[in-house]
């Protein structure tokens, strides 16, 4: 049995999970359209290989990626592209980013796929490439493309494949539902994964307040006799957190601005697991997850099958929404999540979790009131860090001291705001002091730059005009050295030439 | 339709600033009712003009701040203030004097900082420090307790709080100007001698300790505040004590009981040092920042020529809090343990 290790903090909101029926997966329908961002994971946004008019296939590949970090998007169903254009996305900014518009033909007609059931037989390289081209990226929230992770390079060997159950975040039950309905697919990937790791240990760990997905996902380790461990641990918020599960597991940290590979750990979550042996197994590429639509504006919140590209909207509205005056839809949990400012955003590869909560369900904060120093966010905080003390530092724009107080080693759950009885929005004070810190280090970057272009210009100015110098002086000393020869003065004949030049010109024809 | 734009998180706890200051207010109440019960009700009257004046200021000051003067009420925060101030004050104690150092704390300890939050220095304790440096016997004449004097009524209290010199009171004494007087006898004999003395630390005040000590245990409870500075307070006051008492000389600082249970040191280890502005802001800087106000506390009672050492102990240490929380900060997630 695993040694189940403390973190540091974290706090136990109401959990609000059984409202969304965890284990029990629903489909809401085809919408008419479907807007797939070209970006919808970390790193460069793909390349659209479609023209506006096409008609695709489901699973066709409609943009290819554009560099080592990026990810392909592929059809989730047969249609016409519409449009290829700037349309609004789930992000916090509430920017809009280029989107391929896909009129669905309800035909659901596919592209032959040609999976490779005898994976055990392939190079790991090769399963990576196939990863990457499934567009798989990670399906937790982040987003970070998978095929990145599984190539950490020779030096970094990994030991042990952490497959992060955890769904920590209150209301969201996306996890749960893909463990407990889909547990044979989630071992064969994870097996498929650590194939391509070569990583000798693998733990599953999963949060006690989810006893179905563990019994199922045991009962299908010992189905499929793999050496994979079932863990589960204690609930508590922000248990999930890639450093925090990783502590909880192992007991080791991830080294501060480093990552779990590391110390020999990749940490993946059990939807991108799932979507590894489809894209293996049946060649399937990513083109729908699994969405936990929830709150209670909503008469049937529920876990539903979704395309990537279904617009938010569509999703609340077939979940039975009805709208209050102030509402809030979030993407996301209540922790960590935005606030959706546009329906028309679409559900993409870390879309797990649509919240549509009434006013009296999460009221809207009260006006912060000055902080007293209580510390409660310093017992709260997963990282150990004086939430209490960025804030001023925050306030105060002080970026040495927060350097001092490691600022970037905030991760950003919310915990000490949670707990803060003044309710000041701790995270957003840190989100906009990381953005300066950032935007002054690009500054610097910019003046660092021009000083060198600066001193190199003078530099080369100065080259410029020694050179030039230095011709004149060996003219000069040529002109010497042939006066002295010749006997005559540069500067008398010079004058002499002058003065007959004057005399022809002054002369009448 | 017009969605709302907040950042996250989205959900809140429970626990508020008001309910904070409301729940120290509450852990006061025993320590409050066994004071009127040996002393009679000047503490109540110190508490009822003293909270009257302290909101009129705070009220007053902060709308001439420009600020909303109902929000600043509202935190209940000059409450404390206030309540910790007038507790500390002798019962009885002339009106004008809970006036000035109301004035002194809310004003000069709170408001000149930019109020709540932002004050170095707990209020309480600027507002008691200028009051015993300022009117040091009015500030050193406590009623007796219950047993060894008559506890005034309530007329003739107001009498002697709003018509001071109008009547002749006892006052007396307490049991740490005893043993700070005492230069003959023995220890043993002293507390047996004195009928102040009568008990563990003092008619009255071992009981006053231990409901204060009730009080702070139920805020402990609550999580209003954490165990770190109480603990090393009292643990550093009883190991000065047991260090110094060599066997209870006439020289001897005094037993460890006495010190945990006499004078001020619970209200202080669970009301005053606990004071989160002020204070340390780490676990560790908290165990440091209690600590050393217990061996200051030791000292100044032992050594130096106030008897109370409490508001002494405190401000200086809230001068050390911001050096103390430069050297005690917490080792971060993923900066230092041995990963393998």
């Amino acid at each position: 049995m695993r040694v189940i290790h403390d973190i540091h903090g974290g706090i136990h909101p109401p959990e609000r999970k059984t409202l969304s029926q965890p284990g029990k997966l629903i489909t809401l329908g085809l919408p008419p359209k479907l807007v797939l961002p070209l970006r919808q994971h970390l790193g460069a946004p793909a390349t659209p290989i479609v023209a506006v008019g096409d008609t695709v296939l489901g699973g066709q590949l409609l943009a290819e990626a554009n560099g080592a970090v990026s990810v392909p998007v592929h059809a989730p169903t047969s249609g016409t592209v519409r449009a290829i254009e700037p349309r609004p996305i789930a992000h916090a900014s509430g920017l809009e980013d280029i989107c391929i518009e896909l009129e669905t033909d309800g035909l659901d007609q596919w592209v032959a796929l040609t999976g490779t059931p005898q994976w055990q037989e392939c190079e790991p390289a090769t399963l990576a490439e196939r990863v990457r081209d499934a567009g798989i990226a990670g399906m937790g929230g982040a987003g970070f493309p998978t095929a990145v992770k599984l190539a950490p390079g020779p030096q970094r060997p990994i030991e042990l494949l952490l497959i992060n159950g955890t769904e920590c975040e209150p209301y969201i039950t996306a996890d749960d539902t893909l463990m407990q309905c889909f547990a044979d697919e989630l071992i064969e990937g994870i097996s498929i994964l650590a194939h391509i790791l070569g990583a000798a240990e693998i733990v599953i760990g999963i949060e006690d307040n989810k006893p179905e997905a563990i019994a199922r996902v045991s009962a299908a380790v010992s189905n499929a006799r793999a050496s994979i461990e079932v863990a589960s641990f204690p609930t508590k918020y922000p248990s999930g957190g890639e450093k925090q599960v990783i502590e909880i597991l192992t007991g080791k940290q991830v080294p501060s601005g480093g990552i779990p590979a590391d110390i020999g750990i990749v940490c993946l979550n059990p939807g991108t697991a799932v979507a590894v042996r489809e894209a293996i197994v049946e060649g399937k590429p990513l083109t729908h997850r699994i969405v936990t639509v929830t709150g209670e504006a909503l008469s049937q919140p529920c876990n539903t099958l979704a395309c990537l590209g279904t617009p938010i909207g569509y999703l609340l509205q077939a979940a039975g929404w009805t709208s209050e005056a102030r509402q809030r839809v979030i993407h996301g949990g209540p922790m960590m999540g935005f606030a959706v400012s546009n329906l028309a955003a679409p559900v993409t590869k870390i879309t797990n979790c649509l919240l549509a909560p009434t006013e009296a369900e999460l009221p809207m904060p009260n006006e912060p009131q000055p902080c007293i120093r209580c510390g409660h966010c310093a017992e709260a905080c997963p990282a150990s860090l004086l939430p209490q003390q960025l804030y001023w530092y925050a306030r105060a724009k002080d970026q040495e001291q927060l350097a001092e107080h490691r600022l970037f080693d905030c991760i950003e759950c919310g915990a000490c705001a949670y707990v803060c009885p003044s309710q000041i929005p701790l995270v957003q004070y840190y989100r906009a002091a990381k953005g300066q810190i950032r935007d002054s280090e690009q500054e610097r970057a910019r003046s660092d730059n021009s000083r060198a272009r600066f001193e190199a210009r003078e530099k080369r100015v100065a080259e410029e005009a020694a050179a030039r110098e230095e011709k004149r002086a060996a003219r000069k000393a040529a002109a010497q050295q042939q006066a002295d020869s010749e006997g005559v003065d540069p500067v008398q004949a010079a004058i002499a030439r002058a003065k007959a030049k004057k005399a022809q010109q002054d002369s009448p024809q | 339709m017009n969605l709302l734009r907040v950042t996250s998180p989205h959900a809140s706890g429970l626990k508020k600033v008001s309910g904070v200051m409301r729940d120290v207010l509450i852990a006061t109440v025993p320590g409050i009712l066994v004071m009127t019960w040996f002393f009679g009700p000047g503490t109540l009257i110190n508490l009822i003009l003293g909270g009257c004046v302290a909101l009129a200021v705070e009220y007053g000051v902060v709308a001439l701040r420009g600020r909303d003067p109902r929000v600043a009420i509202a935190d209940l925060s000059v409450l404390v203030t206030a309540t910790l101030l007038c507790i500390a004050l002798p019962p009885y104690a002339p009106w004008w004097l809970i006036v000035i150092g109301v004035l002194t704390a809310v004003l000069l300890g709170k408001q000149v900082f930019g109020g709540l939050g932002y004050n170095p220095f707990n209020p309480a304790m600027v507002g008691y420090v200028v009051l015993l440096i300022s009117f040091p016997v009015q500030m050193s004449s406590w009623a007796l307790p219950r047993d060894l004097g008559a506890v005034p009524g309530i007329t003739e209290a107001l009498q002697r709080v709003f018509s001071p010199g109008s009547i002749d009171a006892m006052t007396g004494a307490t049991p740490l100007d005893l043993l700070r007087q005492n230069t003959g006898l023995l220890f043993d004999d002293l507390m047996t001698t004195r009928p102040e003395l009568s008990g563990w630390a003092g008619v009255g005040w071992f009981e006053v300790n231990l409901a204060f000590l009730a009080g702070g245990l139920w805020l402990l409870y609550r999580r209003v505040f954490t165990w770190h500075a109480p603990v090393a307070m009292l643990a550093t006051l009883a190991f000065c004590a047991l260090a110094g008492f060599d066997g209870g000389s006439s020289q001897s600082g005094g037993s460890a009981l006495f010190h945990l249970f006499s004078g001020a040191s619970m209200f202080a280890a669970f009301f005053i040092i606990t004071d989160p502005v002020s204070s340390a802001v780490s676990n560790r800087g908290r165990l440091i920042f209690g600590a050393l106000i217990g061996l200051l506390i030791y000292l100044i009672r032992t050594l130096g020529n106030y008897p109370d050492a409490v508001a002494f102990a405190v401000l200086i240490l809230n001068f050390c809090a911001p050096f103390i929380d430069h050297y005690t900060q917490p080792r971060v997630y993923g900066t230092g343990k041995p990963t393998s």
